[in-house]
């Protein structure tokens, strides 16, 4: 418990400039909605003109004249890309930052076992995961209510739900990796969730990289599906779960058997 | 009872060697010196003791328990202060402090206001703003706040200035005095010999001598110093020779009445015959890796 609280205390500058930049990005998107709708018509047919573009980040089968369509396309990708990000750094830097700021022995001298100093830190990466994704979805809400529009709910849901699993999948994902490096890679970590971001627009644009939609957190997350189809993917989420599951449980594998740097 | 009893205890990090078969028993209530340079693996003992790495083979027992199966019940009982001490920057000193106690679970608020002060640790500073001594400072506060049984200290007195470093081995001889045993790394013999009672020379990462610190100074060598010749008499077999103008010095290990006869053939006009320093005998350690 004190190391989950010491890990969010120390990651509270960073979880607040993360989540007030997103929260930011999509009260201008929502923002900037009426004047879009306004303009609907030829924005949606040079939008549908764009061929594989238009694919790629489903906007063949979203509307930007709907609130729901163009929250899902734009605050989708603000989502996918921000979140991802945040997920992917918090990940990638809660274990290996000890080593990196060597404040390592420090903690781990203490009469504390490394599976709980590990739980304590996995749980702070999820909360602060969580936290952000709230903090979202109630600025959305409030936007949307600003601009006097109103999203469809249980879309609105299962979008949110799907993105809150796609960034826990990343975060441990790069759990997992932290484990393994011993002075912290930030690059590693956008990197992996960059790759990862492209590969479902790879999948959107080509049929053969369907295979890539397994792979990649972004495949259950892809809003155009989510809302064209009203309901989520549960064989590819159930895939993700299990990949996230796996990437935890190295983390600790590894961690715990580590030699620590000094 | 041993507090610290390692069996052929080695580590290898890949190839290359960190340390070799190392059996050593730290008894209770010893205040034991660990001596070795840079290198000669007194950091990986102690890094393998603590359980931050794993040994290549070999066991080691701290309080009559395995290191690695109870880790966490030896730690408690634990303070160690790493030789380069480092904490969460964004963090004063006082949260260090504070930190380190609540993952403890023990409220060691007073003595650690105690240690503080003796200190002159000023506790609201941010701990990256501190110079290396005062970051040994907080170092101690946190080993020793909670009144371990067992102080393992690296190399402690790094960066300290001399009144603090008295000061430092005050605190240290309160401790063992009241019952803990101290386990100290250093390269500073003379701070071994004048505080430890025994002691343990680690070369290439082996044992090679441990003993009380008495015994380990005590040797049938001596270091005799000759005034008004500058040169060794002749037929004598000595080392670590040292000669000044009017005056000449080495180790002696042999028979005294050689060294009287041949000193009595020479104009001397003062001679003096002492106990070599811990130093030296630790040079020799080194040198040839053999006793004198």
């Amino acid at each position: 418990m004190t190391i989950y609280i010491k890990e969010l205390k120390q990651s509270f500058k960073s979880l607040c400039i993360w989540t007030a930049s997103i929260a930011f990005m999509m009260l201008v998107c929502i923002l900037l909605f009426p004047e879009m709708k306004n303009e609907m018509e030829s924005v949606t047919a040079v939008f549908a003109n764009m061929g594989g573009f238009t694919a790629a980040f489903g906007m063949d089968k979203l509307s930007f004249g709907e609130l729901m369509g163009f929250y899902g396309i734009e605050c989708g990708n603000i989502m996918g890309l921000g979140g991802g990000f945040f997920a992917a750094l918090a990940g990638i830097s809660v274990l290996a930052k000890e080593e990196k700021e060597r404040t390592a022995e420090f903690l781990l001298t203490h009469p504390v076992s490394r599976f709980s100093v590990i739980t304590g830190k996995l749980l702070s990466v999820l909360t602060q995961v969580v936290i952000l994704n709230l903090v979202a979805v109630s600025v959305s809400l409030i936007s949307a209510a600003a601009i006097g529009e109103s999203f469809e709910m249980k879309e609105f849901i299962l979008l949110h739900t799907a993105y809150l699993i796609m960034q826990t999948e990343i975060a441990c994902i790069c759990f997992g990796i932290s484990a393994f490096i011993k002075r912290g890679s930030i690059g590693t970590g956008l990197g992996l969730a960059l790759a990862l971001y492209f590969m479902n627009i790879v999948c959107n644009i080509s049929e053969q990289a369907e295979f890539l939609r397994y792979i990649t957190p972004y495949g259950y997350a892809e809003a155009s599906n989510i809302i064209s189809e009203g309901k989520l993917d549960m064989g590819l989420i159930a895939v993700g779960a299990v990949i996230s599951v796996v990437g935890a449980a190295i983390g600790y594998i590894r961690y715990i058997k580590k030699d620590i740097a000094a | 009872m041993n507090i610290i009893e390692t069996r052929r205890l080695t580590k290898f990090y890949g190839k290359s060697r960190g340390i070799t078969e190392l059996d050593l028993t730290v008894k209770e209530g010893d205040f034991f010196g660990f001596i070795g340079p840079n290198g000669a693996g007194k950091s990986t003992t102690i890094r393998t003791l603590l359980g931050l790495i794993y040994p290549t083979s070999g066991e080691a027992a701290i309080f009559g328990k395995d290191i690695n199966r109870n880790k966490t019940e030896i730690l408690s009982d634990i303070g160690y202060m790493p030789s380069e001490a480092t904490f969460y920057s964004g963090m004063k000193v006082k949260d260090v402090i504070s930190l380190s106690a609540k993952i403890r679970k023990k409220d060691c608020s007073a003595e650690a206001a105690k240690l503080c002060e003796r200190l002159t640790l000023d506790r609201e500073k941010r701990v990256e703003e501190l110079s290396l001594g005062n970051r040994k400072k907080v170092s101690i506060v946190c080993a020793l706040q909670h009144k371990p049984k067992l102080c393992i200290l690296d190399e402690p007195t790094s960066g300290l200035d001399p009144l603090m470093q008295r000061e430092f081995f005050d605190i240290l001889k309160e401790r063992h005095k009241d019952g803990a045993t101290i386990f100290l790394s250093s390269h500073v013999l003379s701070e071994i010999q004048k505080n430890c009672s025994r002691a343990a020379i680690i070369k290439e990462g082996r044992l090679i001598a441990l003993d009380s610190v008495e015994n380990l100074s005590k040797t049938s060598a001596k270091r005799v110093v000759l005034h008004g010749v500058n040169e060794v008499p002749e037929g004598l077999s000595v080392k670590s020779v040292e000669a000044a103008a009017d005056s000449v010095s080495f180790l002696f290990n042999g028979d005294i009445k050689e060294l009287l006869n041949a000193v009595n053939a020479l104009p001397i006009n003062d001679m003096t015959i002492t106990e070599p320093q811990l130093e030296e005998i630790f040079m020799h350690y080194y040198e040839k890796g053999g006793k004198i």
